[in-house]
């Protein structure tokens, strides 16, 4: 077996904003989980082109992107998941942040790491439809920019202006958290002062049908951890954190604070998790390890919780085995839809909510909890002080990630 | 800019035109003379098991092969190390089915095609067939893909003070893709990195990386026709690294990153 890792140095999250189906910016989120008012609805995203076929499955799209084109500078980059993420940059002041951060640091001091799964896939299908007659694709169609995984890092680093290593984490519906623990890292390092973090996932067809093949889509809003939980309800969204070292020449604009991430492989299944949940527990506990946190200290768990039956089923395990019995839990999948490579952005971000505002969100759609799984799993929010908060993120491939923040000053 | 950490190199692992493995490739890049460097096929399946090797893309073959042979040369156990994937497309001809059957309308992706879809399929696999538990990313950085991953992994060594696992590949895009991105050959690299000195190890070298903002002077040059056959081919990149390795010579070779930056990657063979 491999030691637990040691622990680390608190990192300052100085910004950080997320823009789901619920609204843009951490305004709208927060109102939506305190209310329960979710973002879901029922399936009419035209992906495809040439046909009005829609799946029977409720999403959570993000309404008034055509209000939100990137900049004529950055043209070659207009797609959805470009719009989204510039819609989301101008949010709580994110690219403010940013800006000062640049102005500190410098340009090449600060870098991007971005975690996604579609990038522009869907700009690829569209292309793809426009195909000329001998099958070529359209000239104005900007592959690197939009199509390829690493655009998504790419146009944030060029939209903020900035100089340093720009890449992306894709590892399906773990990216988003991941890129906290590769921003973490190069911050210990010294190889940067500043990192923008986070994960940003747009609608499309590929995904859609593909969890359909799968037979993982929902009939209706999605409901984690309930007895009759039936398969996921596909969201986009975007995440974003900017992070920096901790200590007293950022403790007067530290939000929360960054203190572990556990990253795991189930080593078991393309497309299915370990039912025992084991990779889970080890990303769990080796957050704690390197937080320096025992399970009693964690006042906040957003779950993965996508409310298909084996997801909850295998968490519910993990939660147990290293949290034991408690109701300090919940997924908030239900007003956003599964973010896919933008969940664990968004969902840190919510963990950071609940750090700053006092409160547990519930589980939204959660009538009849499942005895088997959901004894961790809180229905309604609770209002109460939240020291540290954690996040799990789990993804295709059997990968694992868990972050753990904690308040600004314990 | 900074100074980042040094690495040993305790294995390699490589497949690519005329590169069928580390063995046959280290000569034919210390003395290339007139080689052709035609293309090689898919390496064996190594690690895998039958299912899997029908289910996995040429790209996870690539990289598993790679992967495979870098943790055998190395001594370390495959099991063991956590893992870093780079790559720019991933399995491009999966893009290219899931845009076609998307703009067909048929919407017909068969559950195994979609699961190769996501770009840590490579990942995943390995974690499968090596029985590994530990953590692995992978990282999508376009044209940089391969420094990108070349510093995660040496971060994650200096960060979690162990060896680590670092391959990357990338394949040729079919057509219409390759009109867009004429991305050429199939090439995978693998190194197994060690924060201390191998014991016995025939690639013993040092390995230390900062970044820069200029690439700083160019490495000897691949042999050209090398060269055309992986033209645009981002892990290429490594390239120069390896022929350094194989004719046991210092080298500075420089990999783009995602920005304006370079990694700046300096071998010393001990």
């Amino acid at each position: 077996m491999t030691q637990p890792p040691s622990r680390i140095e608190p990192i300052a999250v100085t910004a950080r904003t997320a823009t789901t189906a619920v609204g843009p910016g951490t305004g709208p989120l927060l109102a939506a989980l305190r209310t329960g008012r979710g973002g879901l609805r029922p399936c009419a995203f035209d992906a495809y082109p040439g046909t009005r076929h829609v799946l029977p499955t409720w999403i959570g799209e993000i309404d008034g992107l055509d209000a939100w084109p990137v900049p004529d500078a950055l043209a070659a980059f207009e797609c959805r998941n470009n719009r989204i993420l510039e819609l989301a940059l101008a949010q709580d002041g994110f690219a403010d942040a940013v800006a000062r951060a640049r102005a500190r640091h410098g340009a090449a001091r600060v870098a991007v790491v971005m975690g996604t799964s579609t990038a522009g896939l869907l700009q690829g299908e569209h292309a793809y439809a426009r195909r000329d007659g001998e099958a070529r694709l359209p000239a104005d169609f900007r592959y690197m920019e939009t199509l390829n995984a690493a655009s998504t890092a790419r146009y944030v680093s060029a939209r903020l202006g900035l100089e340093g290593p720009a890449w992306c984490v894709s590892t399906a519906c773990s990216s988003g958290a991941k890129a906290f623990a590769a921003g973490e890292r190069m911050l210990r390092v010294g190889l940067v002062d500043a990192v923008v973090v986070g994960g940003c996932d747009s609608l499309c067809g590929t995904t859609l049908h593909g969890f359909d093949a799968l037979q993982l889509l929902s009939d209706s809003p999605c409901r984690p951890f309930d007895a009759s939980r039936s398969g996921i309800s596909i969201g986009e969204g975007a995440g974003l954190a900017l992070l920096e070292r901790g200590g007293p020449d950022t403790a007067a604009r530290t939000l929360v604070r960054l203190v572990g991430y556990g990253e795991s492989s189930d080593a078991h299944h393309m497309s299915a998790p370990h039912p025992d949940g084991a990779g889970a527990e080890r990303a769990m506990r080796d957050a704690l390890a390197r937080a320096g946190l025992v399970a009693g200290d964690v006042a906040y768990l957003n779950l993965h919780g996508t409310a298909t039956p084996s997801n909850d089923a295998a968490e519910g395990r993990a939660v147990r085995a290293v949290f034991g019995d408690r109701a300090f839990a919940s997924s908030t999948k239900g007003w956003t839809g599964h973010l896919l490579g933008a969940a664990g952005a968004v969902e840190a971000v919510i963990g950071m909510l609940a750090i700053e505002h006092g409160f547990a969100p519930g589980t939204l759609n959660l009538r009849d909890p499942d005895p088997a799984c959901a004894g961790a799993v809180l229905a309604d929010a609770v209002e109460r002080p939240v020291p540290v908060a954690m996040s799990n993120s789990f993804g295709f491939g059997g990968s694992n990630c868990s972050l753990a923040f904690a308040a600004a000053a314990r | 800019m900074s100074a980042t950490p040094t690495a040993w190199i305790a294995g390699v692992g490589l497949w690519g035109p005329g590169l069928p493995g580390w063995a046959a490739g280290a000569p034919a890049l210390a003395e290339p003379g007139t080689r052709a460097f035609d293309d090689a096929g898919l390496p064996q399946a190594l690690l895998m098991a039958a299912a899997d090797r029908r289910r996995a893309t040429p790209g996870t073959r690539l990289a598993l092969a790679v992967a495979a042979e870098a943790a055998a040369a190395s001594g370390l156990a495959v099991d063991a190390l956590p893992a870093v994937f780079a790559s720019s497309a991933g399995s491009p001809e999966i893009i290219d089915t899931m845009c076609a059957s998307m703009a067909a309308g048929d919407h017909a992706l068969s559950p195994t095609q979609f699961h190769n879809s996501v770009h840590n399929a490579a990942a995943g696999y390995f974690g499968i067939a090596a029985r590994n538990a530990r953590a692995s990313t992978s990282v999508a950085g376009g044209d940089a893909s391969a420094g990108s991953g070349l510093l995660e992994a040496m971060v994650q060594l200096a960060t979690d003070a162990g060896p680590v696992l670092f391959a990357s590949y990338d394949l040729a895009y079919p057509f219409p893709l390759s009109e867009v991105r004429a991305v050429r050959g199939a090439l995978a690299v693998a190194l197994v990195l060690t924060p201390e000195a191998p014991a016995a190890s025939p690639v013993r070298a040092r390995l230390r990386v900062s970044t820069a903002t200029a690439p700083g002077p160019a490495p000897d040059p691949l042999p050209a026709a090398l060269h055309a056959s992986l033209r645009d081919n981002p892990t290429a990149a490594l390239l120069p690294l390896l022929q350094a390795l194989a004719r046991r010579r210092a080298a500075t070779v420089p990999l783009p990153l995602g920005g304006p930056g370079w990694l700046r990657v300096a071998l010393e063979p001990r």
